[in-house]
């Protein structure tokens, strides 16, 4: 019994210090019904390091990814924080209603859990969960996750093929369902901070109006994305 | 994970089983409810599960039909990323909650008694005899809507035990079955007064989170709906209390 006891009590206080390496299985659902992602990175990293902080100006690297579904930055930054990385599990584009699912193994110290993706149809609108801190209990875990703004680049709506930083306009709408010819919904952004996306306004004149977004499909509610953790 | 909540699950239906036969025995002293068993064993009396289900409708003016209320041990009433069945294309389309209540699935099925208006409250009761379920299903159509309906699928109440609740806020989905024209015509709530249940799919044919309403106010010229009836998330308070 005193073996026991002092046994548990090792076990308590390693597992306060440092959670050493998990097996995780990810599931990554798009909930909307119109909405793509772009490639996506998951990450399992330390608590010094996020992909973002709401309320403050986005990175260039989240602003790669927000804007033209660029990862590389992110992941790069990641790596050079010795986060555990999946790169693009969907190998390519996340329709609407579709889910992926990867494995990752994290490394000792690597707690935390963040996801990323870019929304299209928009100008700089991701679904992200950042700073996620994963259970040690081994079990099943589900997440909601919403649509933020990354706040630099203008909410136009108009599809131009625009995807590099600083480049205005939407890069494309996958489904080949945008319209052309719009006018552009706004040329400002009022709030240059990371927030919650107030959603695509879009219009119902495929070659006119002020935006290239169709209103009855590429608008959404939250939460857009589900995350289901499987912790081995 | 699974075998973990399998052992539970027996030592509670045990936990039960005891409790039960030993509320059997009426004259015992209450002092001597320790582990007492009687001899010989009392019986099988059928034993009720029984709940309360507390439903606010949260939207400004989005009436909700006829609740569906579900008892089962298996399936799903919907899957994201898949195609509704008829009768949840019937309930999303139209309000209608008779096919969804008779599904193979449905061990217990309960009724709404009528359509649950914005802001306003219903409680529905709900129980079933000798079989603890595994899981509670809730659906229910937004009627200002083509095919809008939320609610809950098959979520696990196999652990609730008797005098506690589960609260849960619910996001609305869409049907896939019916595009989200807002016409007239489509629209079987009072703001249309138009057709419900159409048994043509005419839209993505899957399951997701609907999108809200957009309404003739904020861009859709042929919608009959006005700014009043469009929603966000959440749709519905749920409380589910087990009672017996």
């Amino acid at each position: 019994m005193k073996i026991n006891k002092s046994i548990l009590a090792l076990m308590l206080a390693t597992s306060s210090v440092a959670v050493s390496a998990q097996k995780l299985e990810i599931t990554v659902t798009n909930l909307t019904q119109g909405m793509h992602y772009t490639p996506i990175i998951i990450s399992a990293h330390d608590a010094d390091t996020s992909l973002y902080q709401l309320g403050e100006m986005a990175s260039p690297e989240l602003q790669a990814m927000a804007e033209g579904g660029d990862i590389s930055g992110l992941s790069t930054m990641l790596m050079n924080a010795n986060a555990d990385v999946v790169e693009n599990p969907a190998a390519g584009l996340l329709g609407p209603a579709m889910s992926t699912t990867t494995m990752l193994d994290t490394a000792d110290g690597n707690m935390y859990l963040s996801i990323a993706s870019m929304l299209l149809p928009t100008n700089d609108g991701f679904v992200a969960l950042n700073g996620w801190k994963i259970p040690s209990e081994a079990g099943t875990y589900k997440v909601m996750l919403n649509a933020y703004d990354a706040g630099t680049e203008a909410n136009d709506e108009i599809i131009n093929g625009g995807g590099a930083s600083g480049t205005p306009g939407i890069p494309v709408a996958p489904a080949s369902n945008g319209g052309t010819g719009g006018t552009g919904v706004t040329s400002t952004e009022a709030n240059t901070y990371v927030h919650v996306h107030r959603g695509n306004l879009g219009d119902d004149d495929p070659m006119g109006g002020i935006s290239d977004v169709d209103n009855t499909v590429h608008r959404w509610l939250n939460p857009v994305a589900s995350v289901t953790v499987v912790v081995k | 994970m699974i075998s973990s909540n399998k052992f539970k699950n027996t030592s509670i239906a045990l936990a039960i089983g005891i409790s039960t036969i030993l509320m059997g025995c009426g004259g015992s002293d209450k002092k001597e409810d320790t582990m007492v068993m009687p001899d010989p064993p009392a019986p099988a009396v059928p034993v009720n599960y029984a709940y309360t289900v507390k439903v606010v409708n949260l939207t400004t003016a989005q009436p909700m039909s006829p609740l569906a209320v579900v008892l089962h041990d298996e399936g799903e009433l919907w899957n994201i990323g898949e195609m509704a069945s008829d009768s949840l294309e019937k309930l999303a389309e139209s309000g209608d909650n008779a096919d969804v209540l008779a599904e193979s699935i449905v061990l217990s099925g309960k009724s709404g008694a009528g359509i649950l208006m914005p802001g306003m409250s219903e409680m529905v009761e709900i129980n079933i005899e000798d079989n603890m379920p595994m899981y509670f299903s809730l659906a229910t159509m937004l009627v200002n809507t083509n095919d809008a309906f939320t609610g809950t699928t098959a979520m696990d109440i196999s652990n609730l035990a008797v005098d506690e609740s589960i609260s849960l806020l619910t996001s609305s989905y869409d049907s896939g079955t019916e595009k989200n024209s807002e016409l007239m015509a489509t629209i079987p709530g009072p703001a249309g007064g138009g057709e419900g249940y159409n048994d043509m799919r005419d839209d993505v044919d899957y399951v997701a989170m609907h999108p809200g309403v957009i309404s003739k106010d904020d861009g859709l010229t042929q919608s009959v709906l006005t700014q009043d009836h469009r929603f966000d998330n959440p749709t519905l308070s749920i409380t589910i209390t087990r009672v017996e």
